[in-house]
């Protein structure tokens, strides 16, 4: 099975410049200098790379909206969205850790894309240790000339909120402000960090892009689905025997992805599964079959998200996991956008209410509605997610719900 | 001429300027529809989200003021779809709002009571303890703020970082519990700090000086403009005269800033709150104080002030002097010029400013002179042709025995020179004072005519731009008084007898 980003693992000095060049590091970057610009954003679209963070927004489309210097003059930016909050996801987390170069390279070859002097690796607050390793590695290669002047890496600390992982909030965040998410158009592409061209690609996203640059587009478009190109990492986490991070080409069976981590622990029965971090609707154990591209769960009503894999056993209850993920997005509800910011919290509410037992039928109705009424009219993705999750979990899972919230006479 | 775009609001052709927004083109249009965070001053964060409107051919309800207008869009902002998105957001907004309307200073022009009949008349579903926050938090010298009613739209953040620049308030925490509060160290008191009472589309932030004095739907409204200085704001004068016993008693309850090209949403806290006094030491009654004082009618003051004009101009033509104040109107100024120079033809004359009527001046809206209409003033000759007195040149002048006689219209000269005003007024053989307060003049003068203030006539001034914009009345005249420019037309026609 072919393997990219983690291929080289076991290596263990594998974050350091030495032994990363060692195993072909750098090499991506070296070709790309020599394709010219057109050429490598040629390449990536043709790769079907797809915005691994979650969104799934084609990559070299994302590139070749950037305007050119003769179109708009003047500094462009390449962020690197680094801020992997996701419950459930720690992919980016594991490859900055083993790998740092591997981004510093994609990044590099992203800028010379899109014709950027400054990149940016903006990372999770809480991920000190993973800030401390890029910091080196950065050093490292700007002592062995891999960023010549006048092109500059910097890298930024987030100050905890989950909601600078998304793009226009993550750019508001740089530039010291609220994470507010922004309205687009315009897309930061157009105006984005300081009102300049700006793209925001997640770590693996641009990890993937020397490997294109090296073995070409199509080799890459091959190895996944007809619109999701290449390989993708799954964190799998919960109730399975040996969670971690896995790399699958696209379009993986989910039941695969699982047998890989051992399956379900301790023997017990699968109950459900959520396919990619909180924000994803959940699946039943009846949809092992799903094809995890960008385009297999969707085809189910949930997405595939950042990978953010979660296992659930037949002893989990949905009301109390759907207590735990509204709980947290009304904690990081950005509190921009009144559906979300009340909405969060009101769910939040009515399910702890649920739990402790003061649960009513009237109260299910009250959250559908609810959850309706806030999907789709917020500002970001966040507020959809407080409206689609809980939802999903009571379709999936009725039973759960009717014992938690039973009717009542009086 | 900008482009114009054509889109369809519910079935009526709307024309937008290239750049507005639906919002926007529906707005100037005079088509409503429900907001909180737009406002026309202060921008459109689009987090209220109570604008949600259908448009033809998208997949979900769009905010229509992020929404630029679009030619041939089709959007339905009354539709039942719409309508249900919009009610859901109210319901959003009032999910942890106190409701304490019978007790909230808002009610009766609060946004949230105000779309609830609209749109929103739907049962309550919230079974949860409302979330609190901290209430009666006085932020300012004129502002009181509730957290809890908050809707957290920022137009007040917004505010004190875009028009008033003092950057006082912001929005802390996050998720449920975000609020507005002070920025630490600092108070809420730059010069504009009332306007966010206008900006508040709830009960969170309230005037202080206003709050519990008389609920808003006994007021009385009329348009007028602010006489506090050379600006001349719109302003709308809301009044409290049904129920004599609200409002400690006093008519005039509260100014509120009036849309016009002058002052475009805002005004001061100076003009805002400076009329407090509006209805003390006022004049009533129409006064002769020498012996034997006695109330007057109108005809007889006016026969006895011209006689006494008229004899003492007999022995000294020149020595009638006359105050005047940049507070008269352009009506006023020409009476008063007909009277005193084309009949009287007098040459001694003040209008200089007293000390206090010169004051700060600002960028935005406030200006130095302190009194509404010194450019109508000039119009009517004063200040170009006609020269003015000093306050020190005529205190001399009537110590000197130049001066016998003085007409004082809408000042206080007494107060003004002080230790000495008692024994310059003393010294004088006539002094006139025409006015709507006594002040310390008024008790020396032997007439006193009283007149109306400027809320109780209608009348222009002319603002320092050269821009004249009318006021009407919003109060009835007190007593007998009556327009300045009325009490110079009857004494001209004495004078001329």
């Amino acid at each position: 099975m072919t393997k990219l980003l983690t291929a080289h693992f076991d290596e263990p000095m594998l974050h350091e410049l030495e032994t990363f060049r060692r195993l072909g590091g750098y090499e991506g970057l070296k070709k790309a200098l020599a394709l010219g610009r057109e050429k490598v954003v040629e390449e990536v679209k043709r790769s079907n790379l797809r915005g691994l963070g979650g969104a799934g927004f084609p990559a070299g489309m994302k590139w070749s909206t950037v305007p050119s210097q003769a179109q708009d003059p003047g500094p462009r930016y390449v962020v690197v969205n680094c801020d992997e909050s996701e419950p459930g996801c720690f992919k980016d987390r594991v490859l900055v850790t083993r790998a740092p170069h591997a981004l510093i390279e994609g990044l590099l070859v992203a800028m010379y894309a899109v014709d950027s002097e400054q990149g940016f690796i903006f990372i999770r607050g809480e991920y000190g240790v993973q800030h401390r390793i890029l910091q080196k590695a950065l050093s490292e290669a700007r002592a062995a000339g891999l960023i010549p002047a006048p092109s500059s890496i910097d890298l930024m600390r987030g100050g905890g909120a989950y909601i600078s992982g998304l793009d226009t909030a993550l750019l508001e965040t740089m530039e010291g402000k609220k994470a507010w998410p922004r309205q687009p158009p315009p897309f930061p592409t157009a105006k984005g960090l300081l009102g300049r061209p700006t793209v925001v690609n997640n770590v693996e996203t641009l990890c993937m892009v020397p490997h294109i640059v090296l073995k070409g587009g199509d080799w890459f478009a091959k190895l996944g689905t007809a619109k999701s190109g290449g390989t993708f990492l799954f964190s799998i986490s919960g109730h399975v025997e040996r969670p971690g991070v896995y790399e699958f080409p696209m379009g993986t069976p989910l039941k695969e992805i699982l047998a890989a981590a051992g399956g379900v622990k301790g023997g017990r029965k699968l109950k459900a599964v959520i396919p990619g971090g909180v924000s994803t609707p959940v699946l039943t154990a009846d949809e092992l079959d799903t094809p995890m591209d960008f385009e297999g769960p969707r085809a189910k009503g949930t997405f595939l998200g950042a990978g953010g894999v979660i296992v659930l056993d037949e002893t989990a209850d949905m009301v109390m996991v759907a207590h735990n993920i509204e709980r947290f997005l009304a904690h990081e509800s950005c509190g921009q956008c009144t559906p979300c910011r009340q909405g969060s919290y009101w769910h939040e509410r009515i399910l702890e209410r649920g739990l402790s037992g003061g649960g009513t039928a009237e109260d299910l109705a009250t959250l559908e509605r609810a959850g309706e009424n806030i999907t789709g009219k917020v500002i970001c993705a966040l507020g959809d997610t407080v409206g689609v999750v809980t939802r999903a979990l009571m379709k999936k899972f009725p039973e759960d719900f009717k014992a938690r919230f039973p009717e009542r006479r009086g | 001429m900008a482009k114009t775009i054509k889109f369809r609001l519910d079935g009526t052709a709307v024309e937008a300027l290239e750049g507005e927004t639906v919002l926007e083109a529906a707005e100037r249009a005079g088509l409503r529809i429900p907001h909180y965070c737009w406002h026309k001053a202060l921008g459109n964060p689009g987090n209220c989200r109570m604008c949600v409107v259908e448009v033809e051919g998208a997949p979900k309800p769009q905010a229509a003021c992020r929404l630029p207008a679009k030619e041939g869009l089709v959007v339905r902002s009354a539709s039942p779809a719409s309508r249900r998105a919009q009610s859901a957001a109210l319901e959003l907004h009032l999910v942890d709002h106190p409701l304490d309307c019978p007790v909230c200073d808002q009610a009766g022009e609060c946004g949230l009571q105000d779309y609830y009949m609209d749109i929103g008349r739907y049962p309550s579903a919230m079974r949860e303890d409302k979330a609190h926050a901290a209430k009666r938090v006085p932020v300012g010298p004129h502002i009181m703020l509730d957290q809890e009613r908050c809707i957290l739209c920022t137009r007040c953040a917004r505010f004190v970082s875009q028009v008033s620049k003092s950057h006082e308030l912001g929005i802390f925490g996050r998720g449920h519990n975000e609020a507005v509060a002070l920025v630490p160290g600092r108070v809420l008191d730059n010069p504009y700090s009332g306007c966010l009472a206008d900006v508040c589309p709830v009960g969170a932030l309230t005037d202080r000086d206003f709050r519990f004095q008389v609920r808003v739907w006994y007021l009385d409204g009329a348009d007028s403009v602010c006489p506090g200085c050379s600006r001349g704001c719109g302003i709308r004068v809301h009044t409290s005269t049904r129920r004599p016993w609200h409002n400690k008693g006093r008519r005039l309850a509260r100014l509120k800033p009036r849309f016009t090209e002058v002052n475009g949403h805002w005004i001061c806290d100076e003009g805002r709150y400076g009329y407090a006094d509006f209805d003390t030491d006022r004049l009533g009654k129409v006064m002769r104080l020498k012996d034997p004082s006695a109330e007057l009618g109108w005809d007889v003051v006016c026969d006895e002030v011209a006689v006494a004009i008229r004899q003492g101009m007999l022995k000294d033509p020149a020595g009638l002097a006359v105050v005047a104040s940049g507070g008269l109107s352009n009506e006023d100024w020409r009476a008063f010029r007909s009277l005193f120079v084309d009949a009287l033809k007098l040459e001694r004359f003040l209008f200089a400013p007293e000390p206090d009527q010169v004051g700060e001046q600002d960028e935005l809206l406030r200006r130095r002179d302190k009194v509404p209409n010194l450019e109508g003033g000039k119009a009517a000759g004063f200040g170009t042709q006609i020269k003015s007195l000093d306050w020190d040149g005529l205190a001399g002048e009537i110590e000197s025995g130049k001066v016998w006689g003085l007409y004082v219209v809408d000042r206080d000269p007494v107060k003004v020179w002080g230790e000495r005003g008692r024994a310059l007024a003393e010294g004088l053989s006539l002094l006139v004072c025409q006015g709507p307060r006594k002040g310390l003049t008024g008790g020396l003068a032997h007439y006193r005519l009283p007149a109306t203030d400027w809320l109780e006539e209608a009348g222009s001034f002319t603002n320092f731009q050269g821009q004249v914009q009318t006021y009407l009345p919003a109060l009835k005249p007190l007593g007998a008084a009556r327009p300045d420019w009325d009490i110079f037309s009857a004494l001209e026609k004495a004078v001329n007898g």
